[in-house]
């Protein structure tokens, strides 16, 4: 009895999507908006994602030497440094490789790299490059030098830690991220909300159409289960023929797009994304689909199914 | 089968629409309702279909109070009566067979019962040939007769024609009331409203008439009087 109830439920909502073309299509219109949007927000929190943890990956401390610190001092700091639980990595640049890298940046400057050539030696101190695992502990890591190798000490082989030269620079940068995260969030929540609301009317719309057909299907002694079933099917449906045009629709945007973003962001490009992570979009993009489809329906429903008697 | 005990009714602005009705209809009966519009005919229907909530009295059908019938137990009341109405209230969206075999979805019947049966009630209003259309594609009368179909199509005990005449020529009066009389011949019981004199006069069977929410003659081979 419930297996044949399913069948003719699902069997009638697939009639009722096919023979009310105009509705379907008008709902399944506006589903596309909705799921673009929700796509699209996908897409920017991706392209957030990777560009935000691009501009991380550039933060980092610097710790100079004086040129008159040896190597054995300086790696013994980079242990010490390497130990601390708030450290990810520490980079050794040698005072040869500073020397080069400083020469390859200033490839162009012939007028520097005179003056550099006037010097008897390399004026340049090693460089130890400390990269935290979190924005917010480059404080903790710059406190620790201070407190062990404070470049204020005459004799120390500390020259300078640049921290707390770029410490404005990085706690803005690290109030950005997360202010961009959270703002991120919330608009994608308000998106969100605005599409389902626009979708449920439409659908409400549908509803309103059918709202003698579901008062005859009251009278005929049918009950709630069975009216609003096919309902919940033709809104599911909508949702899912709307999520493969949406995910349709986004592959030549996608593409087009695609190299435009990666040379503005930097991260990767979308169409990449989208490649490499289509399942996941297809899923989400499916399940929201039907999921707002069969909930609009039902809520548009509910109204015109009541047994409400006037007393 | 069915009473109606000292039961009233007043909508929202307090306009009375039933007052202190009391009716017995038994079984295999064929009464007909007349009276003026705004009688209370409708409402008296309504009240039966539970559509609306009486204000004062108790309506039993069978055993059961209508009034404290609730959500899928009004599905069951309904499934045992067969309505037809003056606009037809078939679905647009489904074919012939569609509308008279969702009477039967609707119960619960199974696929071979729906086969057999549909094709039956749809020949028995002589549509045979229509089976498949859509209720755009057919005439007022051809509709009605669709309507008819569904609301025998599960043997109910009662049919409630609420004016089924109303909107149709009179050939297919004629035909709509020979159909109901041998509906009720069959041995279902026939509640019809209408403003037909015609009608009543060639049914001949009892005859109650409202004035202004209440009964104001009951003959049990009535003629159109009011």
């Amino acid at each position: 009895m419930l297996w044949l109830n399913f069948k003719r439920v699902v069997r009638t909502g697939f009639v009722q999507f096919w023979r009310n073309g105009v509705v379907s299509l008008s709902a399944v219109l506006v589903m596309i908006v909705t799921l673009f949007v929700i796509g699209g927000l996908l897409f920017s929190s991706a392209l957030l994602k990777s560009s935000l943890s691009e501009i991380k990956d550039k933060v980092d401390v610097n710790v100079y030497f004086v040129t008159s610190a040896s190597e054995e001092q300086i790696l013994e700091v980079q242990k010490s440094l390497e130990a601390l639980p708030e450290v990810d990595f520490v980079e050794y640049v040698s005072r040869d490789q500073a020397l080069s890298d400083f020469i390859d940046r200033h490839a162009n400057d012939q007028k520097t790299l005179e003056a550099l050539e006037e010097l008897d030696e390399n004026p340049l101190g090693a460089v130890l490059n400390v990269k935290a695992k979190e924005t917010s502990q480059y404080e903790s890591v710059a406190q620790f030098m201070e407190a062990n190798y404070s470049s204020s000490d005459p004799n120390s082989i500390v020259e300078q830690v640049n921290y707390f030269k770029n410490k404005d620079a990085i706690e803005k940068l690290s109030q950005i991220i997360s202010a961009g995260e959270k703002l991120g969030f919330v608009i994608t929540i308000i998106f969100i909300i605005i599409s389902i609301i626009i979708t449920l009317n439409t659908i409400r719309l549908a509803m309103y159409i059918s709202k003698d057909e579901i008062h005859v299907m009251k009278l005929v002694g049918a009950s709630q289960t069975f009216i609003s079933g096919p309902f919940l099917v033709t809104g599911a449906m909508y949702g899912v023929v709307s999520s493969i045009l949406t995910l349709i629709l986004f592959w030549p945007l996608a593409y087009w797009l695609g190299p435009v973003t990666k040379s503005f962001f930097g991260g990767i490009s979308i169409f990449e994304y989208y490649i490499s992570d289509f399942g996941k979009i297809f899923l989400i993009i499916l399940c929201s689909g039907i999921i707002i489809g069969s909930v609009s329906s039902l809520l548009a429903l509910n109204r015109y199914l009541k047994y409400k008697r006037r007393k | 089968m069915i009473y109606f005990d000292n039961v009233s009714k007043t909508y929202g602005d307090d306009t009375p629409a039933l007052k202190g009705v009391n009716l017995k209809i038994d079984a295999n009966e064929f009464l007909s309702i007349v009276g003026h519009s705004g009688a209370g005919k409708t409402t008296l229907l309504k009240l039966l279909l539970a559509e609306e909530h009486p204000s004062e009295g108790t309506i039993f059908f069978q055993s059961d109070n209508i009034h404290d019938l609730k959500g899928n137990e009004i599905s069951q009341l309904r499934r045992k009566i067969g309505s037809i109405f003056q606009d037809f209230r078939l679905i647009p969206n489904k074919t012939v067979f569609e509308n008279v075999a969702f009477a039967m979805e609707a119960a619960g019947r199974s696929e071979g019962e729906i086969e057999a049966d549909v094709p039956h009630a749809v020949n028995l209003v002589d549509l045979g040939h229509k089976m498949w259309s859509f209720p755009r594609e057919l005439s007022g009368g051809e509709q009605q007769r669709v309507a008819i179909a569904r609301a025998i199509v599960n043997q109910p005990d009662v049919i409630i024609a609420d004016e089924p005449t109303g909107n149709l020529d009179p050939i297919n009066t004629y035909e709509v009331v020979q159909i109901l009389k041998k509906i009720n011949d069959l041995g279902t019981t026939v509640i019809l409203t209408t403003h037909n004199k015609g009608v009543i006069d060639s049914v001949g069977r009892r005859v109650i008439t409202l004035e202004d929410g209440k009964i104001v003659r009951d003959d049990p081979t009535g003629k159109y009087v009011i």
